[in-house]
This record gives C-alpha cells, structure tokens and sequence, in this order.
C-alpha cells in the first residue's frame, strides 16, 4: 500500500465574510516533492496557503498533514507540527535584525537540518548583512531572509506565497536556483506563483486554480502551454 | 545651595515615576493596550504589601518577595481570562474595559479596606539620610528607590533587547499574524507583557506605599503620572521613560518650592510644553 501523502487538502471551501474564494478545493503534496500552484488575481492561491498554514480556517473541508487534521488549529500549532508559510511580501520584523529574524523563526524550531549556519550557507549575502535592521535589505534579499527564517524552524512542509511579486528576473532566478537545496534536506514546497514560467520549472506537480476551484492539474512536464493557458485565464 | 536639593530630590522622586510609567510603556508597546486600570494596579500592589507585611511582619522591602510574583500572576491571568479579548483593530473596548476595571478595583479595595489612609512603615531606614556636600542632604530610602529604579529600567532593556523573549515581544508587536507564523502563541506573550508589566507594578506600589499614605482612591493621579512620564520621555524608549520621571519629579519639585499649590501643576505645565514643542517627546524610539 502507498504511503499516504504528506499533506491532504480535501474539499475545502473558504470564507471572506460572505464571499466564497474557494469551492471544494482538493490538493495533495508527497514528501520531498514540490507543487506549483497558479492562477489569475484572486484565484484564491494565497487563500489556499492561508488555510493550510493556520491563518484562516476553511469553513468546510479536511486538511490532514502527516496524517492529522491540522484546518482549525491556529498558527502557531500549525508550525510546530511542521508546516512553515512564507508570507506574501516577506513581512520581515521591522524592529529585528536581520539575525533576529532568524533567530525567532528558530525558537519553536523542530530537530532537523537548518541551523543558523546552515541557512547562512544557503544565503550567503544574509551572513554578511546580519546586524543590520530587516527593512535596510533590498527587496530580494528581504525575500531570501523570510525563506531563511521559515526554514529555521525546520518545517517538513514550506509554503511560499509569491515569492517572485516585486523582484526583478535575475534576483527571483537565483532565489529560485537554491529551491532544489531546500528540497534535498528534506522539506516539501508549495509554491503560489503569478510567474507561471519559473512556477513550471521550480515544479514536479501543478495545480492552476480558476476563481476558487482546481481548473487543472497534473504533472509539470506533461501539461501542454495550451492547457494552462485556458486553465489560467479561463478560456 | 536649596535649588540643588530640591532639583536632586527631584530626580529621586523621578525613579518612581519611571516605574510608573515603565509598565504602561511596555503594554502599550508591545500590544497597543492603553491601561486605564495602571494606576489603581499599583495601589492594588501597595496593598497586597500592606496585607503581606502584616501577616508575615515583614519589611516593605522583604515583602517585594512575595508581592512581585502574586503581582505577575494577576496580570498573566487578566490578560488570559479578560485583556486579550478586547484586543483587536479597534483601540476602544481595551480603554472601555480597562476603565471598568479601574472602578471594581477601586470600589473593591474601599469595601475591604475603607478610605482610610495607610502607609507602609519601613523603620529607621525612612528618615536616614547622608550628606552629600554642604546643604545637600540625600535619603536612604529615596535614593534607594532611584537606584532600584536605574534596575529596573536597565532590566527592562536588556530583556528587550537581549533576550529570546523580548525578541518575542518586539516581533508580536511589529506584526501579530507573522509572530503566529514564526510559532508565537501571541495571546501567551501577551500574557507575559502584562506579568512583567505588573511585577514592576509590585515594586512602584511597594516604594509609593512606603513614601507616602494611601487610600483606593490615588490610582487615577498615578496614571496620569505615568502617562505624563512616558509622554515626555518618547514612546518605546525605556531609558526616555527614566528621564520622563525625572522631568516630571524635578518640575513638581520646583513648583512646590515656589509655592506649595503648584507642586502638581508645574508638572502638568511642563508635560503639555513638552507636548506642544516635541510632541514626539524628548528621546522618540525611531522606528524601522
């Protein structure tokens, strides 16, 4: 018998108020394996990773890492048992060093790989810049120090929620060219992403989402340009 | 020579104003929670001692051993059972609920204790004095008071800034959803924040009660003190605090020498010309 996944969402619908922003969404992820999950403004991706990292609890719906029910636990419950969200405009601490940062991602931190050291490795430029406040980092950097500070907490699951929004090309390609590291200690990703380009080669499974449902799915080499783009714009 | 000691008595005074505001500082900090409740909290603490060194006959001092930790544990429970549902986008139910609590505890400690006044007796230690120079007499007790003052602030500081804790603390502050996303159980820091708030509660209530006589009545005109305080000094700057006490010690000071009706109002002139000319205070924490 296969091993369950490690993360299940089944059927899940999730609430702003009276708004719906997403309708019986299913996704899985297998350990070590990275799923891309794209769509159009409001699609309900950051929804989605919202409702998986304990910022919102879907009102319907079952969501089971490592085999436990994990949709109405909050937070900070959720990261403990080994799931860590990259929020959505890297959201660093503006009154912590960019050590600081690190640091308080790995105070409730699970045994495993990621170290001070270890994610100082992973981004140099961090090392170098340490003792300086987490606002005086550019943009790509404050990125890389949200990665490194959700990993210092040692997740089994990485969530990362646009992660290219307001980068240039070349500094989104190198964040992305240190994914496969993250991935070889040991974590699973879900990436949400608008750049459905570097979504695609980052992924082993892709998810597009349509206005609050999975409008396509399937294996990152085998979805054809044309699919994903009826699937992502709707037509 | 009188003008030194006065202006020295008081920057004494000024270390117990401190810690006054210093807890209303830390709260509003780390929670964006005005206290409205600070002032009768710190006689509530004055007569935790009362109670304390009456029972155990102890000194005032010796029972800051007990009415610290029974002090930290009020607040932990208060913010876990009541504070932290109030806590929001909208800065309003905190005030009202705060300004609730001010009554019972007021209306709570007249119906145990009657509006007689007290006043905590510390013995001999109440009236030592030493001779710092010519006409410059320093107290024991004051300067005491002003020293464990410095402690406390610099305490305050080192946590803040130097512990895992006050990582913590500074986090939540910055941004609550991402605190939770890092682990933080934010309403269990909160929790904390207002433990520690009120361990330095215990210590301005014991040093108030063992200076002067009070009744359940005086806890608004501590607040406003420590309001004062905190404005002068700059929000979120513990050392700014410190120096908003003395401000404020050492005006009061001088109106009181000019004419004893002006002691409070010359501390009041001096809070709202600070707060006409640098509203931002005198040492504004510049925030990221």
């Amino acid at each position: 018998m296969p091993d369950a996944p490690l993360l299940e969402v089944k059927a899940i619908d999730a609430f702003y108020g009276d708004f719906q922003a997403l309708f019986g969404v299913s996704l899985a992820v297998e350990a070590r394996q990275v799923v891309a999950v794209i769509g159009a403004n409001g699609a309900g991706k950051s929804t989605l990773l919202k409702s998986i990292g304990g910022l919102m609890h879907p009102h319907s719906g079952e969501i089971l890492f490592a085999g436990s029910p994990i949709a109405q636990m909050a937070a900070f419950d959720v990261l403990h048992r080994g799931v860590a969200l990259v929020p959505e405009g890297r959201r660093l601490f503006p009154s912590l060093t960019v050590e600081e940062n690190l640091l308080i991602g790995g105070q409730s931190r699970r045994p495993g790989p990621w170290t001070l050291g270890r994610v100082y490795e992973l981004f140099p430029m961090l090392a170098e810049r340490r003792d300086l406040p987490a606002l005086a980092l550019s943009g790509g950097q404050q990125q890389m120090a949200a990665i490194a500070r959700a990993l210092m907490a040692n997740p089994q699951l990485l969530l990362c929620d646009e992660i290219s929004l307001g980068l240039a090309p070349v500094v989104v390609r190198d964040i992305y060219a240190r994914m496969p590291q993250i991935v070889a200690e040991g974590a699973s990703l879900i990436i949400v992403e608008q750049d459905i380009v570097q979504a695609l080669r980052a992924a082993n499974h892709v998810y597009c989402l349509q206005e609050g449902r999975v409008a396509l799915q399937g294996s990152a080499r085998e979805l054809t340009r044309e699919a994903i783009s009826a699937a992502y714009f709707g037509v | 020579m009188p003008w030194l000691n006065i202006i020295l008595q008081g920057v004494l005074i000024g270390g117990l104003y401190a810690m006054f505001a210093a807890g209303l500082s830390l709260i509003f900090g780390v929670m964006r929670l005005v206290n409205i409740a600070h002032g009768d909290l710190i006689v509530l603490a004055a007569y935790i001692a009362l109670m304390v060194t009456q029972a155990l006959d102890v000194s005032p001092l010796t029972s800051l051993l007990l009415v610290v930790p029974v002090m930290a544990v009020i607040g932990y429970t208060l913010q876990r059972g009541l504070l932290n549902r109030t806590l929001g986008d909208d800065l309003l139910p905190p005030l009202l609920v705060t300004f609730g609590l001010s009554i019972i505890i007021q209306n709570g400690l007249l119906e145990l204790f009657t509006a007689d006044s007290r006043k905590l007796q510390a013995g001999a230690i109440e009236v030592q004095t030493f001779q710092l120079m010519q006409g410059v007499w320093i107290g024991i007790l004051p300067l005491i008071q002003f020293v464990v003052a410095i402690g406390v602030i610099a305490g305050l500081e080192t946590l803040f800034y130097r512990t895992a804790l006050g990582r913590a603390f500074r986090a939540t502050s910055d941004d609550q959803s991402v605190a939770q996303l890092v682990g933080l159980d934010t309403r269990h820091v909160f929790a904390l924040a207002m433990a520690l708030s009120l361990a330095v509660v215990a210590i301005a209530g014991v040093f108030l009660a063992v200076r002067a006589n009070f009744d359940p009545a005086i806890g608004p005109a501590r607040l406003i003190f420590g309001f004062e305080a905190v404005v002068i000094g700059g929000l979120g700057s513990m050392w700014g605090t410190l120096v908003g006490g003395i401000v404020l010690g050492v005006a009061q000071a001088i109106g009181a020498q000019i004419d004893p009706g002006w002691q409070l109002l010359a501390g009041h002139i001096v809070f709202l010309a600070i707060l006409a000319v640098r509203p931002q205070g005198l040492f504004p924490k510049v925030s990221g």
